[in-house]
């Protein structure tokens, strides 16, 4: 890691190397995430328009629940109309927040030999794809504010967050954000071993978008689910940022979910330390 | 450019395409298999939310669960029809269009927009084709009162309507490259917005219906088919439907020959 401290300049000639590393590491987050910020900002367009066509998935769930709690006397399983527009109007934002480096990019990161040159470089090149996205994810809370705002016009969603549940869900998004990259990244990591693995992906995004409470918030599922989804890290990406701000969570159910958060990114780093150099070794690109 | 459309001869053409995109896929079986385990595993998931939405009440805005299996049938199965014969087209047009190709399809003898449609098939995408037509079936026999010769027929017939209205919404979006040359999120946008179609139009609020009626004709495509199986359209929808086809196709065939005044090719 010398290297990477030469590599920064402004870590030259700190007397401490620790300090100086952690601060290179800073400065280096800091620089990438200005660099995401400013071109994604340039294809601003290009972000509108997917947001939109994401829009049109959590709009549905909420017009059939909330039709089905209108014909069920006002509510199902206690969640009104106004609780499922909250839901999945704050879903729209963690969804954003969810989406980090591709599995299906890693096919290509092999194939056209790109990793060659990130191999190349200092810093592990995880340290790339968490700047990269979460610079992005700047430009994209923006835009999605007037999404938001149309959103709320049309479907008037009933919320009342406390102060502190607004605090927990602003760093539980970065949780969720944290905790998709991380299992994201093991799942695209199996590229190195087979190319066969859209099938595999499209099983883990399938219970993925069971068990994490993209499809209908977790308390409409049964029993079993819920006790399943309490030990995958998926509910921790996406139902518990949402509903620490639209539902009623004790103070100690906020923290331990944050807790939880800590635990499944610690899980995920640990992983990836153990599988990547295991993975990379057998990478054998050519060129670029 | 060739004179009128003879309809006919575009059939021919047509199934000459057919053939060779056939033949040239025969090649790739096992995608076959891949094809079948997506629409299968997307099958699964609906499913499942169809069970989920039946744990929770009797029925939805007036539809029962074998109904609604009905409307998720024809929604995959014309999704299918989608994916196999006019949105390979259409990508294939916004890319040629981008590169400048196109003009190789243009100088040939015949007419541009026929020849533009029916390049390419995707004959492994059928996999959602016989999925749906398989979910159908076993919808209509949980169907209480069962299907006649009229159901059927104007089932086939409003099938029909649909795919060429969903055709004519495409190929007037993609007759927009012409001038914004980069659309590359239009299939995902569409593939986004195709699924409100997994529900009977009318569990959206007003304007959203008026949007998935008459912008994105995806209520005429879906829901209007699974009216007239299930027993529940009446002769007015069916004929709006007709007259919509007929003015939309029209619409279609001016603004594509309207667009292709704009191209200007490349000098390839």
């Amino acid at each position: 890691m010398s290297e990477g401290a030469r590599q920064a300049p402004r870590s030259l000639g700190d007397p401490l190397p620790e300090a100086g590393r952690v601060r290179s590491m800073v400065d280096f987050y800091l620089t990438t995430m200005r660099t995401a910020i400013a071109s994604q900002f340039q294809y601003r367009s290009a972000n509108y328009l997917y947001m939109i066509g994401m829009v049109a998935e959590p709009v549905i769930y909420l017009v059939v629940w909330s039709t089905i709690a209108r014909s069920q006397g006002g509510s199902v399983d206690g969640l009104t109309p106004g609780d499922f527009a909250a839901y999945y109007i704050v879903w729209t934002l963690v969804r954003n927040m969810n989406i980090v480096f591709t599995p299906y990019g890693w096919e290509w990161r092999i194939r056209e030999g790109q990793l060659s040159g990130q191999l190349l470089r200092p810093i592990h090149p995880l340290h790339y794809d968490l700047a990269e996205f979460a610079g992005w994810k700047f430009v994209v809370i923006v835009l999605w504010l007037p999404i938001a705002a149309i959103l709320t016009i049309a479907f008037h969603p009933t919320l009342h967050p406390t102060g502190l549940e607004i605090g927990v869900f602003a760093v539980a998004i970065w949780g969720a954000y944290l905790i998709r990259s991380m299992n994201l990244w093991l799942l695209g990591m199996v590229s190195f071993w087979t190319t066969r693995v859209s099938a595999l992906f499209q099983v883990y995004f399938v219970a993925e978008l069971l068990l994490s409470g993209r499809l209908v918030p977790l308390q409409l599922m049964p029993g079993w689910v819920r006790v399943l989804a309490n030990f995958l890290p998926f509910k921790w990406t996406f139902g518990f940022p949402i509903e620490a701000l639209v539902g009623s969570m004790t103070p100690g159910q906020l923290f331990g979910g944050l807790g939880m958060q800590v635990v499944w990114t610690t899980a995920g780093v640990l992983l990836i330390a153990v599988v990547w150099p295991r993975a990379v070794r057998r990478y054998s690109a050519v060129g670029n | 450019m060739a004179g009128p459309v003879e309809p006919l001869r575009g059939l021919r053409l047509a199934w000459v395409f057919f053939r060779v995109g056939a033949m040239n896929e025969l090649q790739y079986r096992i995608n076959f298999v891949i094809e079948v385990f997506q629409s299968l595993l997307a099958l699964g998931t609906g499913l499942v939310v169809l069970a989920l939405v039946f744990g929770h009440t009797q029925q939805l805005n007036g539809w029962t669960q074998p109904q609604l299996l009905a409307v998720l049938g024809v929604q995959i199965m014309v999704g299918g029809i989608i994916q196999t014969f006019i949105q390979p087209n259409m990508m294939r047009l916004m890319e040629e269009v981008r590169q400048g190709t196109l003009d190789y399809a243009l100088t040939k003898p015949e007419d541009a927009q026929v020849l533009v449609s029916v390049r390419e098939v995707r004959i492994w995408q059928s996999a959602d084709i016989l999925t749906g037509l398989i979910v159908l079936i076993v919808a209509i026999l949980r169907l209480q009162h069962g299907v006649g010769v009229w159901e059927a027929l104007a089932f086939a017939g409003a099938v029909l309507l649909g795919v060429v209205m969903v055709y004519c919404f495409w190929l007037i979006l993609t007759t927009g490259v012409f001038w914004v040359v980069r659309m590359d999120q239009i299939a995902e946008l569409f593939e986004g917005v195709y699924q409100t179609g997994r529900w009977p139009v009318g569990v959206y609020p007003p304007w959203l219906r008026f949007g998935l009626t008459f912008l994105v004709p995806i209520a005429f495509a879906v829901t209007v088919p699974a009216e007239a199986i299930t027993a529940r359209l009446n002769l007015p929808t069916l004929l709006l439907a007709v007259g919509f086809a007929i003015l939309l196709f029209a619409l279609t065939r001016w603004f594509w020959k309207f667009g292709l005044r704009h191209y200007s090719g490349a000098s390839a």
